[in-house]
């Protein structure tokens, strides 16, 4: 391998409560790759996504944000962005100001983040949508505005946890092209977790099974 | 339609309206007669006096509330957010410390600070923040843990640290329960009575300290009168206040039914935790642990006199204390007997005609509730200058304290019942009928049956509140008839150690029927909900 991989994940494992999740996975990602984790629900796809990501500490083994160690690392200093099932978008708040949330920790000035918070809505979709409330949005708005607000601070490495799942089959067709259209004119790194092998073959340019890991 | 025929609901509500009119009502129309009357109005307010005991009552209760949130909502968030050993032991312990009589809290502080530091208002606000803390946990520590964890998580993975997270998204969104509880405190806290006469100092003085010493040391019924309405003024705006503020911040939240609460796994976690647990847990024993070491104590070591000799003590050979304990235990089971015996008499009446009563219910359920937002202190004074002309001249009958302790205790009484017999599914009392019953035997045939265990836990309640009643008591007690909270009050203003002693050894027998009665009410209301839910 040339190049230094964007995320590499050694020998993780996770047991919780005595019940292991996790046993000695490894995986590696190029930079720019997107890469599809597929299985069953229940059988620790989230977990390793948590696990990149800082939600979850590893029991032992580590993860590499480029060349950084970033196992002790807590989530906020990482530099990953994540796409959570139910969005998580925060109800307070408006449209804009959610998907300027990121740049706002990175200390960027109010017309900066004002500036590529719009640049974002209009790339999903959405722009006029800036004032709105978040709790009035429909679910395929709702998702557009949780990719724009993960994209905006211009993160390492994606993470999407099943991200599509729960939609009505057409809205889920359309996002997942949209999706895949969007990651790659970013040129992001991702690590998109799935139990829809279409899906994962829309939007991925490799696809693992976690029980291959 | 299959309805309840009215004149058996107009039996029902009866009684309970006429109760109010007679206790409630009636002495508060005296009430706001005595204050309009005279220049009582213009004489109170303009004496820089009024104004200074407005002044402290506000500002304790402001610091007592800041400090509580500010303490409280650490041990909120842990037990909202984490599985341990102890949790629920933990919650019921701080619940135990806020259902304490607020005489008993105050002897409690009393026996804990060092001579230098109680009967000083630093005194009274930790007893308020100790007493209080189960207000914040519970009520704070019920919307966090329905807020997604992944939400924070979200705003992690954005680059907030941890401080960021809590001060961007955590707190705006549990807001609305910050403000709830936050009014919770700041309303008991601004009418406390029973901490302050045991704890404070003679100028530290609240709106309901000084009601009380207008009223029957003063003999300035008038003024009185004007201070209990000025208090029922500020706590009226501060209701209003609150109630648009919540509805303002709270959120369309996508709760969850409960986030997962996830066992500590990494020893920073643990510790917190731990920590944060022992914290609280020393909080609500610690206080009561020096209560009970201080029935224990006399200045030549422990001993256990003060227990066994209780009520044979002589300051000096032949001569006693006005105060005998073991009276005072005999008069407040006496009187909260039949407080409860009045309260689960008008409480099962009234719940049943409330439910019964369809939107007219609602009324009578408004009426009833009215006592709540009254303080003690008010309704003792209304009912000390209403019933003493004849033909009510009733200062001197037995049953005068426990009306007054009822009129306290029905509205739990009420809201206990009510709440169970309307989840009565209608379908039942349907089925009845169609099965031949006519609609009152269908009714005591499927609603009534379900009043009984309920009326169990607000009984065992009304005894509770009774047994620890201090403000509507200091009116209407009489010499002879004191009740144990008047007892201690008494025991533990005087000088000397013996006294001192047997006042903890009441406070002790106090706290422990009044946690032994809550836990009661507690499991029955477990069996309740458990039948109601079909579980």
């Amino acid at each position: 391998m040339s190049e230094t991989p964007a995320l590499r994940v050694d020998d993780v494992h996770v047991a919780f409560d005595d019940t292991s999740v996790l046993d000695g996975v490894d995986l590696s990602i190029e930079p720019g790759e997107i890469v599809a984790l597929l299985g069953p629900s229940g059988s620790g796809k989230s977990t390793l996504l948590r696990v990149v990501a800082g939600i979850v500490m590893p029991d032992s083994g580590s993860v590499h944000i480029g060349r950084t160690d970033v196992t002790r690392q807590p989530t906020h200093q990482r530099g990953v962005g994540m796409v959570f099932q139910d969005n998580q978008l925060f109800p307070h708040m408006s449209v804009l100001d959610n998907v300027a949330f990121g740049l706002k920790m990175t200390g960027r000035p109010r017309p900066d983040r004002e500036r590529i918070g719009r640049d974002w809505l209009e790339r999903v979709g959405l722009s006029g949508f800036a004032d709105r409330r978040v709790t009035e949005l429909s679910g395929g708005e709702a998702k557009r505005v949780a990719l724009a607000r993960t994209l905006a601070p211009g993160p390492n490495v994606v993470l999407l946890d099943e991200p599509l799942t729960g939609l009505d089959r057409e809205l889920h067709d359309r996002l997942a092209d949209e999706l895949a259209r969007l990651l790659r004119s970013a040129g992001v790194t991702a690590l998109l977790v799935t139990h829809d092998a279409d899906e994962a073959a829309t939007i991925a340019d490799r696809t693992v099974l976690l029980a291959d890991l | 339609m299959n309805r309840l025929p009215r004149r058996l609901v107009g039996a029902l509500a009866i009684g309970p309206i006429a109760a109010l009119g007679v206790f409630y009502l009636w002495p508060f129309a005296t009430l706001l007669a005595e204050a309009l009357t005279g220049g009582a109005v213009s004489d109170t307010l303009t004496r820089s006096q009024t104004w200074d005991v407005v002044w402290f009552t506000f500002w304790q209760a402001m610091v007592s509330t800041m400090c509580t949130v500010a303490i409280g909502i650490i041990p909120a968030f842990v037990v909202a957010r984490f599985e341990f050993r102890g949790r629920r032991l933990l919650v019921g312990l701080l619940t135990a410390t806020f259902v304490l009589p607020t005489v008993v809290m105050g002897a409690a502080f009393l026996a804990l600070l060092p001579d230098s530091v109680d009967r000083t208002v630093w005194a009274v606000i930790g007893a308020h923040v100790a007493f209080n803390l189960a207000v914040v946990v519970r009520v704070v520590g019920s919307l966090w843990e329905h807020l997604p964890t992944d939400m924070e998580h979200a705003a992690a993975t954005l680059g907030a640290s941890r401080r960021r997270t809590l001060t961007t998204i955590s707190l705006p969104l549990i807001r609305p329960a910050i403000t709830a509880a936050a009014t919770i405190v700041f309303l008991f806290t601004f009418t406390s009575f029973g901490v302050i006469r045991i704890l404070g100092a003679p100028g530290t003085r609240t709106i309901e300290v000084e009601v009380w010493r207008r009223a029957t040391q003063l003999g300035d019924i008038g003024g009185a009168a004007v201070l209990s309405l000025l208090q029922l003024a500020v706590l009226a705006v501060l209701l209003v206040w609150s109630t648009t503020a919540q509805r303002r911040h709270s959120r369309a939240l996508a709760l969850e039914a409960t986030a997962p609460r996830r066992r500590p796994r990494t020893t920073a976690q643990r510790r917190f935790v731990a920590l944060t647990a022992g914290a609280a847990a020393l909080v609500a024993l610690v206080p009561l642990g020096a209560l009970v070491a201080r029935s224990f104590s006399t200045p030549t070591g422990w001993s256990t006199n003060a227990w066994t000799d209780l009520g044979r003590v002589e300051v000096r050979p032949g001569i006693r204390v006005g105060t005998d304990p073991v009276e005072a235990i005999a008069n407040s089971l006496t009187t909260a007997a039949w407080a409860t015996a009045f309260a689960v008499a008008v409480g099962a009446l009234a719940s049943l005609a409330i439910t019964a009563a369809g939107r007219h219910g609602r009324l009578i359920d408004a009426g009833l509730m009215l006592p709540l937002g009254t303080s003690a202190v008010t309704i003792g004074l209304g009912m000390l200058i209403t019933f003493d002309v004849d033909p009510v001249d009733w200062r001197a009958s037995w049953w005068l304290v426990p009306v007054g302790h009822a009129l306290v205790a029905v509205p739990f009484v009420v809201r206990t019942c009510v709440g169970v017999l309307r989840s009565v599914d209608p379908a039942m009392t349907a089925a009845a009928a169609t099965l031949g019953a006519g609609p009152v035997r269908a009714w005591r045939a499927t609603v009534v049956p379900y009043l009984w265990r309920p009326l169990a836990a607000g009984g065992a309640l009304a005894a509770a509140i009774s047994l620890g009643e201090f403000g509507a008591t200091s009116f209407l007690s009489r010499s002879g008839g004191e009740t144990m909270p008047i007892a201690i009050e008494q025991l533990l203003g005087r000088t000397g150690t013996t006294l001192q002693a047997q006042g903890y050894v009441l406070a002790t027998i106090l706290a422990a029927v009044t946690i032994a009665l809550v836990v009661a009410v507690d499991t029955i209301q477990g069996i309740v909900d458990a039948r109601v839910t079909g579980e």
